[in-house]
């Protein structure tokens, strides 16, 4: 069954590089959903469902952690795996983001072949 | 404190990773050097992005517009030939991710820093300096025919001496 995916990020060229990406990955997927923010992203999952989410951690608005925060504490979004991607090395966020609840995450610079090592799991 | 060696050797480092990773575009080192009011250029785009902590200060990314659109074309996987939105896009993305790690480098030296969003400006006939008399790193790389500049001012915070105590 094919994995329908959302990318959050307010960087459009991330979000352009990672759906490269992700049709690099061989896996399949469906549909490839962008957001530009947490709350974007909260109104697009109103709209449609979705597997996997592929979060940056820094963005205007809302950010990725409270998105996350928010995902988790909702019944029909709590079950969705979410994959951070974080610019900085902070340990701290990183280690806030898994103990919230994410999946895991991937630090810029990536490759399609970490992109696809962290989605393989999950889908 | 962090030496401008150690400087030098961190902003090449983050550089080198993120071209070759996510770019897959070659550069090479050039010649450090020091500048006060950086930074340039006259034409092109810089992308600046500012640090805090116990120390503060400036990175910034500088080059022409033909650099600016071999990174965005390789990063996005089409063709760019002149400044556009995505271009402009592609380059702060690329200032984010350099300075992002330096600044995990940096921040063994010199303690937590946090990291300002960037700042893209662009245009073809503009003059852009620094007010007072701090020091500029300029790491320079070369990239075919294109030249690209990463500069980085870092000085104590002398804010912090004069916060109230908790």
């Amino acid at each position: 069954m094919a994995t329908d995916v959302m990318i959050v990020d307010d960087s459009t060229a991330i979000r352009k590089i990672l759906r490269r990406m992700l049709g690099q990955t061989g896996l399949t997927l469906g549909s490839v959903v962008e957001a530009g923010d947490g709350i974007e992203a909260l109104e697009k999952l109103k709209q449609q469902p979705i597997d996997l989410i592929l979060s940056d951690i820094n963005m205007p608005n809302m950010d990725g952690i409270r998105l996350l925060i928010e995902l988790k504490s909702r019944p029909e979004s709590k079950h969705i795996p979410v994959i951070m991607i974080t610019t900085e090395g902070s340990e701290a966020k990183v280690m806030e983001a898994i103990q919230l609840g994410a999946s895991g995450y991937v630090k810029k610079p990536f490759t399609s072949d970490q992109i696809k090592e962290k989605l393989v799991d999950l889908i | 404190m962090m030496e401008q060696e150690q400087i030098v050797a961190a902003v090449r480092s983050s550089t080198l990773e993120v071209f070759s990773t996510m770019l897959s575009l070659e550069v090479t080192n050039g010649d450090p050097r020091t500048e006060v009011n950086a930074p340039g250029p006259s034409d092109g785009i810089i992308a600046v992005i500012g640090l805090a902590g116990a120390w503060v200060g400036t990175a910034s990314l500088c080059c022409g517009a033909p650099m600016a659109c071999r990174i965005s074309s390789s990063m996005l996987g089409m063709e760019y030939t002149e400044v556009n939105e995505d271009v402009l896009d592609a380059i702060s993305e690329i200032a984010n991710m350099i300075f992002g790690n330096f600044k995990t480098t940096a921040e063994t030296y010199l303690g937590p820093l946090g990291l300002s969003i960037p700042t893209v400006i662009y245009g073809l006939s503009f003059s852009a300096r620094t007010a007072g008399k701090e020091k500029w790193i300029v790491v320079p790389f070369v990239c075919g025919d294109d030249t690209l500049e990463l500069k980085v001012c870092l000085t104590p915070n002398r804010g912090l001496a004069h916060m109230p105590k908790h």
